[in-house]
């Protein structure tokens, strides 16, 4: 109970600096950083785990044949409180907090899309085939490194700050050859001078330990001056006045990470991903994707919020390993499917409209009878983000970076 | 090659103890297996069915709560009912731990964690948590040494794995209940994973009309957090049904037909290059010789799945006995075989208190990236060495290591001799070096864990 209020509070916040009536106490929490980095532009990258469900997120409420397949537990539309976008697609009110983005032209979506992975609908399978950025080939295996690793290598000298994988599982999509940091919000490392020393002697001839070792010590020091600084600065200051407005909230994850994210993205990082879950709703899904929608809806206000003037440089891409089944099953939710949507966001992102080659809902336009069928490819919409934001060239996306890819003429993502 | 008593402490056990000798060969690691499990006795875990009255009383005031019939008594009640599940949850973690510190059959408890990742389940709700070791209890421990197919069909009928693949939702369409009520249907998640993960591998040659058949079989399987399993013939799909090519079950849906399909599936040839690359990866290497695979394969196959010979090749193949140690060890492995090292006693580690285990153990669990019992989803953990050893997965359990002292279950002992009994002749000279040179004997000792040497399995 306390935990909602709180919350809400927190969203409250959020909210009205979204509107841009507290702009000016927008928090700086780290000074912005004109380093190293080959871009000034930031694109963070959201891995949804579980399978979002794109046709309750981005509601194709003027496709005729929607009405038939939902609406027995898993109401849509406007009367179940969707907000209408364009007069076809409506935006499930979980989201509501971000109609400003919306209305400011800052956020935008792909819908009726895939990666290539077919048929045999596994989160696992289909997580890694989404981060890999790879062909699908049943049987084959996949690649053991992630495609935002893959675009890192092509930019030759990175600092290893460059990007940041945040928080505590694994994200395959940035690993690889390509130096990544990672980090989860709050971990200290506290040894003494001889017990760092002596650890360090330990770990020289284990080239994985050490190397693990000193990008620890390296990170928390870094962490703890940024922070430290933060403290003294006058922003930082009006950064904790809004934190101390909403106590408790530091303990909640997803703000955590965003928060954690905010800081890296101002100071020296360019490339930041992490994950969030809770999109695996096979039943009462009416509750679960709300939860999951507030959370994804927190992160990208703290972002906007954080981030402050960088906000205009940024693009945040939100994708799911796939979608779910476009008719609702026997317990109010839906199973794993194919086609689903994603998410663009930033000031940098050509927003206020739902991207897709409608494929249609009726029985005949189902993928395999009973999905939504993909138009378009996931991959597509990063590599043309990637192209624009970062200025890589087709070429190298279509092979380096997603192998196989044909982005056929997908441009002007980014404004 | 010789069988290498410290490597099979580390690599099939829980590590070195100062109060408990080293394996001197495969039978010493076998045979206990044979025997009575007598951490099982000593340490108890309840059965799944003591939750039921609690589940039922919590269910009642809920919905006493929902009509606002519920007094301010009720309340105090189910606040009383979840902080006991909750010191429950902590005690179970303790029992958990005490086992693996205290046993002189640790080869049991080392196989019981891996085919309790293999049946991952995670609780979808706080009061269901405590649920998790009871699944293991009563659905893997006791089949660890038999047949894989009874194993499979006991975890696959718990309620914890029908709640949490959604199988308790499922209703055959045809069935009298999905006829009658509009809406209600199949769900194919236990289906899918059954084959995917607990049997033939994602690899494995079947289709999704394999997965919807199967899907149709389980109909009926169902379970309540008050009531267990059940099985309800109104809910079954009926008429045959074809799963990899096979045809089961007749005009009406009947629990049989599961046991058989399952008994079929368990001993598919796929099952067998799963269940055998799975073993290889998990106690030996992240990238295992393919003859120890294909070994393993061939025992499974030939046993039909018999388990206990299926380790005994895993244990005696060469590339099982030769160092070096080539695994990382996960979390919860790191933190028993340190306690274990010390010479930490499973009485001792049962009786701390909940406030300890919640901090030092349960929360630091999670920190190091394996919160206890919930992995992201029903593959379960990593195996691979570079999912672990980050800097900030290493972070984590140095400082873990060196705060050892404070969970007050042993006295620090000499680092010198330290060094010994937990890694005896694995010790690298650096680590030595190292552990005559720290300041004091909680970091000497927090070196030796934090180590490489050590981290390895």
């Amino acid at each position: 109970m306390e935990h909602d209020t709180i919350l809400g509070r927190r969203r409250f916040l959020l909210s009205g600096a979204a509107l841009g009536c507290s702009a000016a106490a927008s928090p700086l929490l780290t000074p912005i950083s004109l380093a190293s980095a080959p871009w000034d532009n930031r694109l963070v990258v959201i891995i949804l785990r579980g399978g979002m469900d794109g046709l309750d997120v981005v509601q194709p409420y003027g496709d005729p044949a929607l009405a038939g397949l939902r609406g027995a537990g898993l109401a849509v539309g406007e009367a179940a409180g969707a907000t209408d976008l364009d007069g076809f697609f409506a935006l499930h009110p979980a989201l509501a907090p971000l109609l400003p983005l919306w209305r400011d032209g800052d956020l935008a979506f792909a819908h009726a899309v895939s990666t290539p992975y077919r048929d045999k609908r596994s989160h696992f399978d289909g997580q890694d085939l989404l981060e890999a950025g790879t062909d699908y080939v049943p049987g084959a295996g996949h690649s053991r490194d992630g495609w935002l690793n893959r675009m890192l290598q092509t930019v030759p000298g990175l600092a290893q700050e460059t990007a940041f994988a945040i928080g505590r599982e694994e994200l395959l999509i940035l690993k690889g050859e390509a130096p990544v940091s990672d980090w989860a919000p709050g971990t200290r490392l506290g040894l003494s001078p001889q017990a760092e020393l002596l650890l360090r002697k330990v770990y020289a001839p284990e080239p994985d330990f050490r190397d693990a070792l000193d990008e620890a010590l390296a990170l928390t020091e870094e962490i703890e001056a940024a922070e430290k600084a933060a403290a003294e600065d006058d922003a930082g200051m009006a950064m904790q006045q809004m934190m101390a407005a909403a106590p408790g909230n530091r303990g909640k994850g997803h703000f955590q990470v965003a928060e954690f994210a905010v800081e890296r993205l101002r100071a020296d990082t360019r490339i930041a991903s992490f994950s969030l879950t809770g999109w695996d709703t096979h039943a009462s899904q009416k509750y679960g994707i709300g939860t999951a929608l507030g959370r994804l809806a927190d992160v990208i206000l703290t972002l906007k919020v954080g981030l402050g003037p960088v906000w205009d440089k940024t693009a945040v891409v939100a994708m799911t390993e796939f979608g779910r089944t476009a008719r609702e099953n026997g317990t109010k939710g839906t199973d794993h499917g194919t086609g689903g949507a994603m998410m663009l966001a930033g000031g940098v992102v050509r927003g206020g409209r739902v991207m897709s080659q409608w494929p249609g809902l009726a029985e005949a336009d189902l993928y395999a009878g009973r999905d939504l069928m993909p138009t378009a490819d996931v991959r597509a919409y990063a590599a043309a983000t990637m192209r624009e934001l970062l200025g890589l060239d087709r070429q190298t996306l279509e092979t380096a970076i997603f192998p196989g890819l044909d982005m056929g003429g997908l441009s002007g993502i980014i404004r | 090659m010789t069988f290498d008593p410290v490597i099979g402490a580390i690599r099939f056990g829980n590590g070195r103890s100062p109060r408990v000798p080293d394996p001197s060969g495969p039978a010493d690691l076998l045979t206990p297996l044979l025997a009575a499990d007598t951490m099982k006795v000593r340490y108890r875990v309840p059965a799944f069915d003591t939750l039921f009255p609690i589940h039922a009383r919590m269910n009642e005031i809920g919905q006493a709560r929902r009509t606002g019939d519920a007094d301010e008594d009720m309340l105090d009640e189910m606040r009383e009912l979840r902080r006991g599940l909750a010191s429950l949850n902590l005690k179970l973690t303790a029992t958990a731990f005490a086992r693996g510190v205290e046993t002189r059959d640790p080869f049991r408890e080392r196989l019981t964690a891996f085919w309790a990742d293999h049946f991952t389940v995670v609780a979808r709700t706080s009061s269901t948590r405590t649920g998790v070791p009871m699944f293991v209890e009563e659905t893997i421990r006791p089949y660890i040494s038999g047949n894989f197919a009874d194993m499979l069909k006991a975890a696959v009928k718990h309620p914890m794995l029908l709640i949490y693949l959604d199988q308790n939702l499922s209703v055959g369409p045809n069935s009298d209940f999905g006829k009658r009520r509009e809406g209600r249907g199949l769900n194919e998640n236990l289906a899918r994973e059954v084959m995917e993960l607990h049997t033939l591998g994602v690899d494995g040659d079947y289709r999704q009309e394999d997965v919807r058949q199967l899907a149709k079989l389980f109909a009926g399987m169902g379970a309540s957090r008050t009531n267990g399993f059940i099985y309800r013939k109104n809910r079954a799909e009926p008429n045959p049904k074809t799963v990899l090519g096979q045809t089961y079950g007749r005009r009406a849906g009947k629990l049989e037909d599961v046991d058989q399909v399952l008994d079929d599936i368990a001993v598919h040839p796929d099952t067998a290059r799963h269940i055998a690359t799975k073993l290889a990866v998990h106690f030996v290497s992240d990238t295992p010789d393919p003859d120890l695979i294909e070994a393993l394969r061939r025992r499974f196959a030939e046993t039909e799945g018999n388990l206990l010979a299926v380790y005994e090749v895993l244990i005696s193949h060469r590339s099982s006995q030769a160092g070096p140690l080539q695994k990382a060890r996960q979390p919860i492995d790191f933190m028993v075989a340190s306690l274990r090292a010390l010479g930490a006693r499973g009485d001792d580690v049962v009786r701390l208190p909940d406030k300890t285990v919640a901090g030092r153990i349960l929360r630091a669990l999670g920190n190091m990236g394996q919160p206890l019992h919930r992995p992201v989803g029903p593959d379960g953990w990593e195996e691979d060495a570079t999912h672990w050893i980050t800097p900030l997965g290493l972070a984590v359990r140095i400082n873990w290591a060196m705060r050892i002292s404070s969970l007050k279950l042993v006295q620090m002992p000499d680092p010198r001799d330290f060094v010994q009994t937990a890694l005896g002749h694995l010790a690298s000279a650096e680590l030595i070096f190292a552990a005559q040179a720290a300041e004091t004997r909680e970091e000497g000792v927090g070196l030796v864990l934090a180590s490489p040497d050590f981290q390895r399995r």
